[in-house]
C-alpha cells in the first residue's frame, strides 16, 4: 500500500467518523429521534472490507450500519436525510438510522433484528450462483449475533452449498452491553466457523490494511467458487451501544486505552511517523467536515416525508 | 397452452410447480428433502430430475432457508421454498414478520421479494400437537405478506401459479389430508390469474357461510344436510385470505342477512372474528348475530377421539347454522 492509500482510507474513515459526530449532535439536539448505533471506532473494519468489493457485489450490515453504507460509496446527503425522516433519504425516511437499505450502491440493508441479516446474505450469495454474475456478498454482524440461530444456520447453509459469501463479524468486546467473553466458554469466535468447514482468519479490525487483506483473499476464494469465509475482525466501539448508553458496564481506564488505539489515532500517527506532513494528514479530515457540514445543512434544510405515502409500498 | 387433466390434489401442486419453473427462469424451489426424496407427501416428486439445481435440498435450518428465499428474491430470482409443516415456521417466523415483510415497503420498492412460501397445515389423524396448528390468523396480522389456502386440485394448481407469479411474499398454505385425494379433472397450462377473489361454492338464500382450507368440504356436506331440512347456506370459500374479499362477503350478507365462519384454527382471534367485525362495521343489517365456528380454543391432542372433540365437526357446522338460521 502506498501512502495516498494509507490517506485515501484515513479520509475514508474521517467521513464515516464525521458522519456518525454529526448524527449525534443532531439527536442530541433533537432533531434526530429515536434509537441510535453509531460506530465510532469500528471504521477500519467497513472500509477495509468495502475498498475491496466491486459495484456489483452486496453487502448487508446491521442497524450499526451507517458507516457500512458510507464505505459502499452512499453519499452523505441521502443518508443524513435518511437519519433525519426526510423524503430525501435513501428510503423516504422508512428505514430511519437502523434499518435503512441503497440497493443501487450494493448496500442491501441495515438490519435490527441481531443476526437476522447472515441468512438474507446467504440467499442473495446463492443468487450468485444461478445468474452467473460472480457476485460477492458480505454480511457483517458483532459478536453477540454469533449467539443467535440464525447465524450458524446460515453459515452452515453457505458452507454445504458453497457459497459466495463472506462472514465478517465486527468483535468490539460488547454484545450490547455484556461482554461477550462472560457468553461464550470458547472465546474464538472464528473457531465456529472452522468447525462448520469455513476459512476462518482473525484480524486487527483497527487496521484497515490488515482488513482488506483478509477480504481480497476472502473474495478471491468466493470468485473462484470456492465458497465461504470467516473473518473475525477484533475493534472496539469507543461510544455505547445506542446514544445515551452509560456504559457503565466498562472496566475503569478500558475507554481510554481503546481511544488510543482507535484506527483514525492509529493511521494518522503511522503517517506521521512515516514523515507524511501533519497538515497532510490533518487534510482527510478537514474535507470529511466540510463535506458533511454541507450535506448535514441541505437535509435540515429539506422536506419531511409526506404523511400522505405512509401507506405506499405496501404490496406490488 | 391450456388443457384438461385429471390430477389430485397433490399432483396439481406439483404440475403448477413445474409450470412454474418452466415459466420463470428464475424459479428455484428448495426446501428440506425436496428434491431428491420428492418431498415427504411426494408432492415434489420428479422436479429435480426435470430442473436439475434449480431443485434442491437444503440443512434443516428454516432460518436459512427461508432468508436464503428472501435474499435471492431480492438479487432477481423467483425463490418457491417449502416448509414442511406450518408448525415448523415458527423456529424462522423473524424472517418472515420482520425481514420478507419489510423488503419492498421500507425500500420504498427499491428491493423486492417476489417469493412463495409453500407450507401444509391442519390436524389429521394421529398427529401431535406441533404438526396439527392452523395458523393462518398470525400470517394475516402481518401486512406484507400475501396468503391463502386451497382445497381442490384446481385451486391447488391455480393458486401456487398465481402466488409465483406474484411479486410480493405469498404463504400458501395447503393441507397434507388432500395430496393423495381423489383426482378430478383441471383445466391447466393458462397465463396465472391475479392474486385475490374467493370461491362461491354453494348458492344459497338463507345464510352466508365463509370458510376456508380443508375444512370446506365439511361446510359443503353440512350445507347438504341443512338443504334436506330446507336450509339453503351459501358457501363461500376464501382462497385468498389476503387480499380477503370483504366485499364479496358484504354482498353476499345483504342477500343473506346471516353470516356464519367455519375455520379449523382457534375461535379467539381467527381471521373469523376479522370477517364477522368487517360486515358488522359495514352496518350490514343482519337477521341474526353472526356466528364464528372454530376450534375450541384448546391445544391439540393426538388421540383421534380427543381432537374431535376440540376440532369443528359436521355435526358442529350443522347445528351452528341451524341455529344462526333460526336466530
Amino acid at each position: 500500500m502506498t501512502t495516498d492509500d494509507h490517506l485515501a482510507d484515513l479520509h475514508a474513515m474521517w467521513r464515516i467518523r464525521v458522519l456518525e459526530e454529526k448524527i449525534l449532535e443532531l439527536r442530541l439536539a433533537g432533531d434526530v429521534v429515536g434509537s441510535v448505533h453509531l460506530s465510532n471506532g469500528q471504521e477500519a473494519v467497513a472500509v477495509g472490507v468495502c475498498g475491496q468489493l466491486r459495484k456489483q457485489d452486496a453487502v448487508f450490515a446491521t442497524y450499526r450500519g451507517h458507516g457500512w453504507a458510507m464505505a459502499r460509496g452512499v453519499p452523505a446527503f441521502p443518508i443524513l436525510a435518511e437519519v433525519l425522516a426526510r423524503t430525501a433519504g435513501v428510503n423516504g425516511g422508512r428505514g430511519g438510522s437502523a434499518h435503512f437499505s441503497a440497493p443501487e450502491y450494493g448496500f442491501y440493508g441495515e438490519n435490527s433484528i441481531v443476526g437476522a441479516g447472515a441468512p438474507i446474505a446467504t440467499g442473495a450469495a446463492l443468487a450468485s450462483t444461478f445468474d452467473k454474475s460472480g457476485r460477492v456478498v458480505v454480511t457483517v454482524f458483532g459478536d453477540g449475533a454469533m449467539n443467535q440461530g440464525a447465524v450458524p444456520e446460515a453459515m452452515n447453509f453457505a458452507a454445504a452449498m458453497n457459497l459466495p459469501v463472506i462472514f465478517v463479524c465486527e468483535n468490539n468486546k460488547y454484545s450490547e452491553l455484556t461482554p461477550i467473553n462472560d457468553m461464550v466458554r470458547n472465546p474464538d469466535l472464528s473457531a465456529r466457523a472452522t468447525a462448520l468447514g469455513i476459512p476462518a482468519t482473525r484480524v486487527d479490525g483497527n487496521d484497515a490494511a490488515e482488513v482488506a487483506a483478509a477480504t481480497a483473499l476472502a473474495i478471491q476464494t468466493a470468485r473462484h467458487g470456492l465458497g465461504p469465509t470467516f473473518i473475525e475482525a477484533h475493534t472496539r466501539r469507543i461510544v455505547g451501544h445506542y446514544i445515551g448508553d452509560a456504559q457503565q458496564y466498562r472496566p475503569e481506564g478500558e475507554l481510554e486505552a481503546d481511544l488510543a488505539a482507535e484506527p483514525i489515532v492509529r493511521l494518522s500517527h503511522q503517517l506521521i511517523a512515516s514523515g507524511v506532513a501533519a497538515d497532510t494528514v490533518d487534510a482527510a479530515r478537514r474535507r470529511a467536515v466540510t463535506e458533511i457540514e454541507e450535506a448535514a445543512r441541505r437535509a435540515l434544510a429539506a422536506s419531511a416525508a409526506d404523511p400522505a405515502t405512509a401507506l405506499e409500498h405496501l404490496y406490488a | 397452452m391450456r388443457e384438461t387433466v385429471k390430477l389430485n390434489y397433490g399432483g396439481a401442486v406439483n404440475a403448477a410447480l413445474a409450470r412454474s419453473l418452466d415459466d420463470y427462469p428464475e424459479a428455484i424451489l428448495f426446501g428440506e428433502d425436496v428434491a431428491v426424496p420428492g418431498g415427504v407427501f411426494g408432492v415434489t416428486r420428479g422436479l429435480r430430475k426435470a430442473f436439475g439445481p434449480r431443485v434442491f435440498d437444503t440443512p434443516i435450518s428454516e432460518t436459512a432457508m427461508l432468508g436464503a428465499a428472501i435474499g435471492s428474491a431480492m438479487m432477481g430470482r423467483r425463490p418457491i421454498v417449502e416448509i414442511m409443516w406450518m408448525d415448523f415456521m415458527f423456529v424462522a417466523f423473524d424472517q418472515i414478520v420482520n425481514q420478507a415483510s419489510n423488503v419492498r415497503y421500507v425500500s420504498e420498492g427499491r428491493l423486492t421479494a417476489p417469493l412463495t412460501i409453500r407450507t401444509q397445515q391442519g390436524n389429521a389423524p394421529g398427529a401431535c400437537a406441533q404438526h396439527s396448528q392452523n395458523m393462518e390468523a398470525l400470517l394475516l396480522h402481518v401486512p406484507g405478506i400475501r396468503v391463502a389456502m386451497t382445497s381442490t386440485p384446481q385451486d391447488a394448481y391455480d393458486v401456487l401459479r398465481s402466488a409465483v407469479a406474484c411479486d410480493d411474499p405469498v404463504v400458501v398454505i395447503e393441507n397434507r389430508s388432500l395430496y393423495a385425494g381423489p383426482k378430478a379433472e383441471i383445466e391447466i397450462g393458462g397465463d396465472p390469474a391475479p392474486i385475490g377473489g374467493h370461491r362461491l361454492r354453494r348458492p344459497g338464500a338463507d345464510v352466508t357461510v365463509v370458510t376456508w382450507g380443508s375444512i370446506t368440504s365439511r361446510v359443503l356436506a353440512g350445507a347438504d344436510r341443512l338443504a334436506a331440512e330446507g336450509i339453503d347456506a351459501e358457501v363461500i370459500e376464501a382462497v385468498w385470505l389476503n387480499p380477503f374479499d370483504h366485499a364479496a362477503v358484504a354482498a353476499s350478507v345483504a342477500r343473506t342477512g346471516r353470516l356464519v365462519v367455519v375455520h379449523e384454527a382457534n375461535t379467539t382471534g381467527g381471521f373469523g372474528a376479522e370477517v364477522v367485525a368487517r360486515v358488522v362495521e359495514s352496518g350490514a343489517t343482519l337477521k341474526s348475530p353472526p356466528r364464528r365456528i372454530g376450534a375450541r380454543d384448546s391445544r391439540i391432542p393426538a388421540a383421534v377421539g380427543l381432537a374431535a372433540a376440540v376440532l369443528p365437526q359436521e355435526d358442529d357446522i350443522v347445528s351452528g347454522l341451524r341455529a344462526a338460521v333460526a336466530g
